[in-house]
């Protein structure tokens, strides 16, 4: 090791730089050692005893393989080092899918296929997630929104199970250590320094087979903490530029985590800017979802921003230009920004306003009707000046239950989180439908299946961007955890034993993607005219009730249908009607004509039993009948083909 | 462990022989030789690596160094060792070089 001084003819204002010749490129490692004030009531926390890593350092050492005990007496935990270009991508460039036709797949690159169930040759890493890409083609996505791959520290967390006394671990990794370098414990090749060439190689063959790559950057925090937090890198560096301080000197905590990143001070705004271009660049990432965005908002001392510099230059940047840019539109200090959050026409948001009511709408809640029309149709409420696709839709994701939880727990159950159960929120909207936890009562399995079909046939046919939570597809469980951020276990593994025991499930995923992918009428990029353009005798939507054109918005409903205009879509399409019936008794709907008088066809009934449940494009049976009874807590949906329809232009 | 490395070339195929590992310190001289053996009439390299237990990030980069010095270039890898493969196929090299426990007919190098 040697340690080089700068000397002052290497130094410009505040910028030192300085070439150092004939070092092993391959194998260096260096960091900085800064020394100032150390007076924390003015923000300064200058440390000469620390070796920094490098803010922009594009790979670190120091846990190169997941779980592996570092040397805590090593005081350069987190080491920079350099990354090559020289990567072979084979004519490979960012996909640029139209953000209406995409269907999210939100996964954690390590829990994907951590399970030995999985069979992968790598388990848990970049590499094991390549070899599931057939399984993800199979079942209809194409886009992977990938939990936080930027280096993080597992080993950041003190607290045990309660039970069994193991360590508990920071396994979701918001928690940024390195913004600029991948985590190297995902890498089954991280133990030689090729996680990048292992993640590129991932994602060079996902965009091979047409499926996108949204990362979740963590931009709202680092994972230095408080002031009792360790000195890795920004603190050492410019305490004052990186973190939003009170004047007292201490840290705003508006994430939750102990830190806030000063993210509108022009140096920490660079950084961010610097990072996604590089991402977005260097690793042909297609888009970003901004966990807890709402704090990107807030200027120096915390307070809200009308025109936040940062999220306005990165809604302009020409790198990012074709990038989808998703945010978290709230934040941990109490900002909820869903629907107002500054998005200069170009910000999509994760819609929580679209997950409460889906999930209130089918636990058969009160007062849920009216909201409902207005979330299927991609939340025009929110995001009239948007579109859409500034929506995306989802129930559930990582934070919060899993969609087999979801209908199986009337409440959390995080015990194993060591935290007495008080972690995790407790506004899940979720029913057990009649037992709390796994149950053996096939009356209370068959309802919860059903509410899944359910739910996630609400969210394929709405307008927006839907979003699919890993595992929800095949019934996977976290025993009731809402928040699993701490489990590198069965909690939060995919377990893929579940897709042999729960292959009508997931067929029924892959169907139900697949007819979105086939119905343009559920995928636009424009709202509703509520006008019948083509002269087909119906407006583009219509809404309907037991009788036709009879919707009933009444605060006691629990039922509501809809139709598509097939030739009123983007191209031309079948008319769509869609009945949900969330009352706990069979109603009887009668259902409007189809343009042309084309005949309705039963595409989805979700009180049927697979594979009566969804058929194949083709091969649905008719309806025969201009009344059709839609069972207890069911959705039917129907189709008239009606793309031979010449009408008005 | 070092490595040791034996050259030779014959027309447009160049061929190497490599024993031990090669890691950091080792991967330099493994590049010095495949810069001196590639000239513009290379067309093959071999790699005979059925003795070679490690090659680390460094040793693969000399690969991508010998296809951006000689784009016409194909590169066998000849008997490689199982952790070797599969280095080679998590880090996406493997598409991008020849591996094969046959000897190559070196008299048809492809263009």
């Amino acid at each position: 090791m040697v340690e080089i001084e700068f000397p002052r003819s290497f130094r410009i204002g505040g910028v030192y730089a300085m070439i150092v010749f004939d070092l092993d490129y391959e194998d260096l490692e260096y960091g900085y050692r800064l020394s100032g004030p150390y007076n924390p009531s003015r923000g300064l926390r200058f440390d000469h005893s620390k070796i920094l890593s490098d803010p922009y350092a594009r790979v670190l050492g120091g846990r190169d393989v997941w779980r592996a005990e570092p040397d805590w007496n090593n005081i350069y935990q987190h080491r920079s080092r350099l990354a090559f270009d020289d990567f072979d991508w084979e004519g490979d460039y960012p996909l640029e899918t139209p953000i209406q036709d995409l269907v999210f797949y939100e996964l954690h690159v390590r829990g994907f296929t951590a399970q030995s169930s999985s069979q992968v040759s790598a388990p848990g890493t970049y590499a094991g997630l390549r070899e599931k890409i057939p399984y993800l083609k199979e079942l209809g996505i194409n886009c992977v929104e990938l939990l936080p791959i930027y280096e993080f520290d597992e080993w950041e967390n003190n607290r045990h199970h309660p039970e069994t006394g193991e360590l508990l671990l920071n396994y979701w990794g918001y928690s940024t250590v390195a913004f600029f370098a991948p985590k190297a414990g995902y890498a089954a090749t991280g133990g030689l320094g090729m996680q990048v060439d292992e993640l590129k190689t991932t994602i060079k063959e996902l965009h091979r087979n047409g499926i996108e790559v949204v990362l979740d950057v963590v931009f709202n925090h680092t994972a230095e903490g408080d002031h009792r937090g360790p000195t890795i890198s920004f603190r050492g560096i410019d305490n004052q530029a990186y973190y939003m301080l009170t004047p007292e000197g201490y840290y705003y905590n508006f994430s939750g985590c102990g830190n806030t990143l000063n993210c509108n001070h022009p140096v920490a705004r660079n950084m961010v800017i610097d990072c996604l271009r590089y991402w977005a660049s260097e690793y042909h990432i297609d888009g970003f979802r901004f966990d807890l965005a709402s704090i990107l908002g807030r200027d120096q001392s915390g307070a809200p921003l009308s025109n936040p510099p940062l999220l306005e230059s990165l809604a302009f940047d020409p790198v990012l230009s074709k990038c989808k840019l998703i945010a978290e539109a709230w934040d941990a200090g109490g900002l909820y920004q869903v629907g107002s959050f500054p998005a200069y026409g170009r910000w999509a948001e994760w819609n929580g306003k679209y997950r409460d009511a889906i999930r209130r709408f089918i636990k058969g809640d009160e007062g849920v009707v009216e909201e409902m029309a207005t979330r299927i149709q991609g939340s025009p409420d929110l995001y009239w000046y948007r579109g859409p696709t500034a929506s995306t839709n989802f129930i559930t994701c990582h934070d919060g239950f899993t969609l087999q939880d979801l209908v199986s727990f009337n409440g959390k159950h995080n015990e194993a989180n060591g935290e007495n159960n008080n972690d995790g929120g407790n506004d899940n909207n979720s029913w057990n439908c009649g037992w709390e936890g796994e149950s053996t009562d096939p009356a209370v399995n068959e309802l919860r299946t059903r509410q899944i079909k359910n739910a996630v046939t609400i969210l394929m046919v709405s307008q927006g961007v839907p979003m699919i939570l890993m595992g929800d597809e095949i019934g996977r469980t976290q025993k009731g955890n809402n928040n699993a951020y701490c489990h590198d276990n069965e909690y939060s593994w995919m377990d893929w034993t579940l897709a042999e025991t729960n292959p009508c499930m997931l067929r029924f995923f892959q169907k139900l993607i697949a007819f979105r992918h086939a119905h343009p009428a559920l995928r636009r990029n424009g709202f509703f005219a509520h006008r019948d353009i083509r002269g087909t005798g119906s407006a583009d939507i219509t809404f309907h009730g037991l009788r036709p054109f009879a919707p009933d918005y009444s605060a006691w409903s629990r039922c509501l249908a809809f139709m598509l205009s097939g030739p009123n879509a983007s191209e031309p399409d079948d008319d769509i009607y869609i009945a949900m019936n969330m009352y706990w008794d069979a109603l009887p709907f009668r259902v409007p004509r189809a343009c042309n008088d084309s005949p309705w066809k039963i595409a989805i009934n979700t009180s049927m039993p697979s594979p009566q449940d969804i058929f194949e494009q083709g091969g649905e049976p008719n309806l025969g009948n201009e009344e059709i009874v839609v069972g207890p807590r069911s959705i039917i949906v129907l189709t008239a083909d009606t793309r031979s329809f010449k009408g008005e232009k | 462990m070092a490595l040791t490395i034996t050259s030779s070339s014959q027309e447009n195929t160049a061929r190497l022989t490599l024993v031990g590992e090669v890691d950091g310190t080792t991967a330099p001289d493994l590049r010095i030789q495949v810069d001196k053996l590639l000239t513009s009439a290379t067309r093959m390299l071999v790699l005979d690596v059925e003795q070679l237990t490690f090659m680390s990030s460094a040793g693969l980069r000399v690969l991508i160094f010998a296809k951006q010095k000689q784009p016409m270039l194909n590169i066998y890898v000849l008997k490689p060792q199982p952790p070797i493969v599969d280095t080679l196929r998590k880090t996406g090299f493997y598409d991008g070089v020849y591996v094969t426990d046959v000897e190559p007919d070196t008299g048809t190098a492809k263009a």
